[in-house]
């Protein structure tokens, strides 16, 4: 590993202010994914901001939301009563994730900055967008099993690698995020990027900023609800294709539905048509097999990923499934 | 591993680097002789002397204060640097779970985290659990059920089963296998090991 020059700090206002100094400085949280890839060379800051000193690490109620803070690990997220409670989506999603080693380590925001785990990005011998625009992308002709199916660009066919993010953008989170000057709030669904021309590009996290916290709204998703992880062993994979799926139902009607996915695309990937054709019927598998055929249209193999085109759908209805089994 | 020839991808050399970053908040962390190269000018000599930070953690129930270079990680420190041998080394990169020990209580990979993100805390490694000649029930328990083959997974299995029980998940042998999963072992003696972790369980004593 390249040596790098190391601070400490305790406040998100000097952690602010260390970042904006130098523009080859990172923040360090758990370190799971970045110590990896400063090992393997994919990345080489002169300059880490220690930041698990700084005091966000909360997890509480605020009126109709839960807030939870950027470096909470995903263990303490997961093991959470109020996160059990009302957000078990969550909860499951976290617990789908990496190891009980790495979960203790990783903090919320460093799950949503994590890189993809593409093989091409990770091996600097070879051609990535991603790792070092305009040398091409190695995957798009070569081994692309684990690779997107929705949103993909000519330059990168990358995929988001994280479980919590698909729960989260189920769930309608917003992510907050600090620079010197104060705060602002987003949709936790515009937060990471689709690879387009710019695929080095992971968020719209701008070079002044730290993610803060998230707010997740508490809704009547408690009941009905699963996180279906599809992967090549039984635990500790990344996934191949992963659904969030989450209803509301009145007299079997379903009233309110989330559904997103994760493995299939840049970003983590909101089933917005197959929602709105769920919502206001009945949760029955006909209609879930009719929600899942909508949500493929756009999808798209690339030879070593064709059999995802068959996977996904077929994952949707098995969690809305489950989902429904669960009451 | 690559090599320390490689250049970062972006951005400007070390030494332009090193110019135009302020000193000043290197400071805290850093020797009082590098604080004054600071003071003189900013130079590779600057570099040089910055690299090593203070630390000061427990091991064992054993203080250390040492100065370390800030990219070696938790697991190269214990082996290199203290000549605790008994954590290994196996994939380097969080997929294998040889490295596993406890810091502050919590199971991690010694190999993802940097010796000094760990100021100030406790780490218990495999060399840690046994009572002087009196093995952990945990290490007993993998003897007795044959819970290992080449051996070289098994200090890390067992510090991970070890918090596995501290951590309640042990209620079925699913349960257990699932919280396991982040150590593989290649001889295949996960049956054998989940049954000592149940034998420890079921042990009901306070590992």
């Amino acid at each position: 590993m390249i040596n790098f020059q190391y601070l400490r700090t305790t406040t998100v206002k000097s952690a602010i202010a260390l970042l904006v100094k130098d523009k080859n400085a990172k923040f360090l949280a758990g370190g799971t994914n970045l110590i990896d890839l400063m090992k393997r060379g994919v990345t080489a800051p002169e300059k880490l901001i220690d930041i698990n000193h700084v005091p966000l690490k909360e997890i509480k109620q605020v009126g109709n939301k839960i807030y939870i803070g950027a470096l909470t690990s995903n263990t303490a997220v997961a093991d959470h009563a109020l996160v059990k409670e009302k957000l078990p989506l969550l909860s499951w999603a976290l617990q789908a994730g990496a190891s009980a080693q790495l979960r203790n380590v990783a903090t919320v925001g460093g799950n949503m900055m994590q890189r993809t785990r593409c093989g091409y990005f990770y091996d600097t011998e070879m051609p990535c967008n991603k790792r070092q625009p305009g040398t091409g992308c190695g995957a798009m002709e070569g081994f692309n099993r684990m690779h997107a199916i929705f949103g993909t660009s000519d330059q990168c066919i990358a995929v988001h690698p994280s479980d919590m993010c698909i729960a989260l953008v189920a769930l309608d989170a917003e992510v907050i995020l600090a620079n010197a000057k104060g705060e602002r709030k987003i949709p936790f669904k515009e937060f990471h990027r689709l690879a387009g021309d710019t695929p080095q590009l992971d968020n719209n996290l701008k070079a002044d900023e730290m993610i803060t916290g998230l707010e997740i709204p508490i809704n009547n998703l408690a009941k009905n609800y699963h996180y279906l992880k599809v992967r090549d062993r039984a635990s500790y994979a990344f996934a191949l294709v992963s659904v969030a799926a989450a209803f509301e139902t009145v007299d079997n009607k379903i009233i309110d539905v989330r559904l997103a996915m994760g493995g299939v695309a840049h970003k983590p990937w909101r089933l917005t048509a197959s929602e709105l054709f769920l919502k206001g019927k009945e949760a029955s598998l006909t209609n879930f097999e009719q929600a899942a055929q909508l949500a493929m249209k756009d999808a798209k193999g690339f030879g070593g990923n064709d059999f995802k085109l068959k996977l996904a759908p077929n994952t949707i209805i098995e969690a809305l499934n489950l989902a429904k089994s669960k009451a | 591993m690559k090599s320390s020839d490689q250049k970062p991808n972006q951005g400007d050399s070390r030494r332009d680097f090193l110019k135009k970053s302020s000193v000043i908040t290197a400071i805290a962390l850093t020797p009082g002789a590098a604080i004054k190269a600071a003071e003189n000018n900013a130079d590779e000599r600057f570099a040089e002397l910055f690299e090593k930070i203070p630390l000061k953690l427990t091991v064992n129930n054993k203080a250390y204060q040492t100065i370390v270079e800030p990219r070696v990680t938790l697991l190269d420190y214990l082996r290199e640097e203290l000549h605790l041998t008994g954590t290994k080394k196996g994939c380097d990169h969080g997929q294998c779970g040889a490295c596993t020990v406890h810091v502050d209580g919590q199971r991690i990979n010694a190999c993802l985290s940097l010796a000094v993100m760990n100021e100030g805390k406790k780490i218990t490694t495999i060399e840690g659990l046994a009572n002087g000649d009196t093995l952990h029930p945990m290490q007993a328990a993998f003897i007795k059920h044959d819970g290992f083959q080449c051996g070289y997974c098994t200090p890390g299995q067992i510090m991970s089963a070890v918090a596995c029980v501290r951590e309640g998940h042990t209620n079925s042998r699913a349960e257990i296998s699932e919280y396991m999963s982040g150590n593989i072992c290649r001889c295949g003696a996960y049956p054998n090991i989940v049954d000592a972790i149940i034998e420890v369980k079921e042990g009901g004593q306070t590992i």
